[in-house]
């Protein structure tokens, strides 16, 4: 290969890549994770944990909203948190006698969180067959999933609802209607107009990464702790590579 | 067997897509566009399994008679009425496009004109249930773009309209500032999903 044929972009691209995954990886394996109260606190990840506990107790249930965001592109990353955390409250769920409900507006990603609930389901040795229901594919279109999840939420009578995934500005129905129903709404979404939308319309926005954090607070797996710390170090070189370039261009060096 | 399975066969694809992305191999990029053509036909193959899901849950609600079955009938019709419509015509024969241009278009804009009304009035009820200093930074600011972008009757205030008003300045200078701050944060965080994915440490599949 000559040196010409060398592209700097997707060179760099997997240097970022690799340093990430093996520092990564070096957190995970040294067990050099901070510990829980070391996180910055995040109240909504608290209040969600409470909103559990009552949920189990009162024998309602929480609803799940992972988005319209399809799997192939950028937006599969919060898709994927919003199925982890679903994951980790369906466990915990496992007690009630109402086991968590998801609705999302992605083909590929009902899917994913059909199987997501049957997994659960099925490590729970529960006696009762899965319902296939409780993954509904409500729509196709922004407007067509937050119409289609709107009867869920008046229905459902769920005692908190999360929406995690990635949203437009209709989420702002759905958090309003979650919020008229009284239970605790969390929302969190990795497009700005949507962290802006559920900033004013829900009781508990996740704001920037907060979403991608969800893991790490709600104690996923160890895996989750050491790449929040991953993240954290490379913003901080981010910020001082931005900073620096932007000295050296006012200095006239670049 | 499934249950091992099923994750080497995604962290070796994964891995083989990343690469195809950033190492100028050749074989690694054909791969790589074989593999995501796979995923495309997976996911047109996904939206049917879907819409025959949708389908399911809204006959069981007619069927059973529950709450709101009248709309869960009207569902199923319109299914059947569009899939016939563009089944018979193709998808861009004149009566597939009049069910999109004065069906779903004016329905999906009718939503839109209510998201304006919730936001309003969302905004109203976080000022009296979380009021801080952010939340009423968040008000002024957009009562502020509002203002600047909605005709005043006609009158232009100096100072807050044109290009050096305040309106242009928070705009341009404080809200790109945040987003690339917020974007470059959701941009980690998606590499570290990602890369959780591949590790096998995060899996939204086959439990």
């Amino acid at each position: 290969m000559d040196l010409a044929d060398i592209d700097i972009a997707g060179s760099v691209g997997f240097v970022f890549i690799l340093a990430f995954l093996l520092l990564c990886l070096v957190f995970a394996v040294l067990k050099r994770q901070q510990h829980a109260a070391e996180l910055r606190d995040i109240p909504a990840f608290n209040r969600l944990i409470r909103a559990l506990g009552l949920a189990v107790e009162a024998g309602k249930r929480l609803h799940f909203s992972i988005g319209q965001g399809g799997i192939l592109g950028m937006p599969g990353g919060s898709a994927v948190i919003g199925l982890a955390v679903m994951e980790r409250f369906a466990r915990a769920a496992s007690a009630s006698d109402r086991p968590p409900l998801a609705t999302s507006g992605e083909a590929a990603l009902s899917i994913l969180a059909r199987d997501t609930l049957r997994g659960v389901h099925r490590t729970i040795t529960a006696t009762t067959p899965f319902d296939p229901q409780l993954s509904l594919l409500t729509g196709l279109t922004p407007f067509s999933y937050a119409a289609g999840v709107l009867p869920v939420i008046l229905d459902e009578q769920a005692s908190g609802h999360v929406f995690a995934g990635h949203f437009g500005s209709e989420v702002a129905l759905l958090s309003d209607a979650a919020e008229r129903t009284g239970g605790l709404t969390l929302a969190g979404s990795d497009n700005l107009t949507a962290q802006a939308v559920v900033y004013a319309t829900t009781q508990e926005p996740l704001i920037g990464e907060e979403l991608f954090a969800a893991g790490a607070y709600l104690k996923a797996n160890p895996m989750h702790l050491a790449s929040l710390r991953t993240q954290d170090i490379f913003r901080w070189g981010l910020v001082i590579i931005l900073l620096g370039g932007s000295i050296l261009k006012l200095a006239g060096l670049l | 067997m499934r249950g091992s399975l099923s994750p080497i066969i995604a962290l070796l694809v994964g891995f083989i897509v990343l690469l195809g992305y950033l190492l100028p191999f050749p074989f690694l990029m054909e791969a790589r566009q074989a593999l995501l053509h796979w995923a495309m036909i997976l996911a047109a193959v996904a939206l049917i399994v879907g819409v025959m899901n949708l389908a399911l849950a809204h006959w069981r609600k007619v069927a059973t008679d529950q709450k709101g079955g009248i709309y869960s009938a009207v569902l199923l019709l319109s299914l059947l009425l569009t899939l016939g419509v563009v089944g018979y015509f193709g998808p861009t024969g004149s009566w597939s496009l009049w069910l999109f241009r004065y069906i779903q278009v004016p329905i999906e804009s009718s939503l839109m004109a209510i998201l304006t009304v919730a936001l309003a009035y969302s905004a109203a009820r976080m000022l009296r249930q979380r009021i801080n200093m952010f939340s009423v930074l968040f008000l002024l600011t957009a009562l502020v773009i509002l203002l600047g972008t909605a005709p005043l009757f006609g009158i232009e205030v100096p100072g807050l309209h044109g290009p050096d008003g305040i309106r242009e300045f928070l705009a341009q200078v404080p809200a790109v500032a945040g987003a690339r701050g917020i974007i470059l944060g959701v941009a980690l965080g998606t590499i570290a999903t990602g890369l959780r994915v591949l590790m096998g440490a995060d899996r939204p599949y086959g439990r």
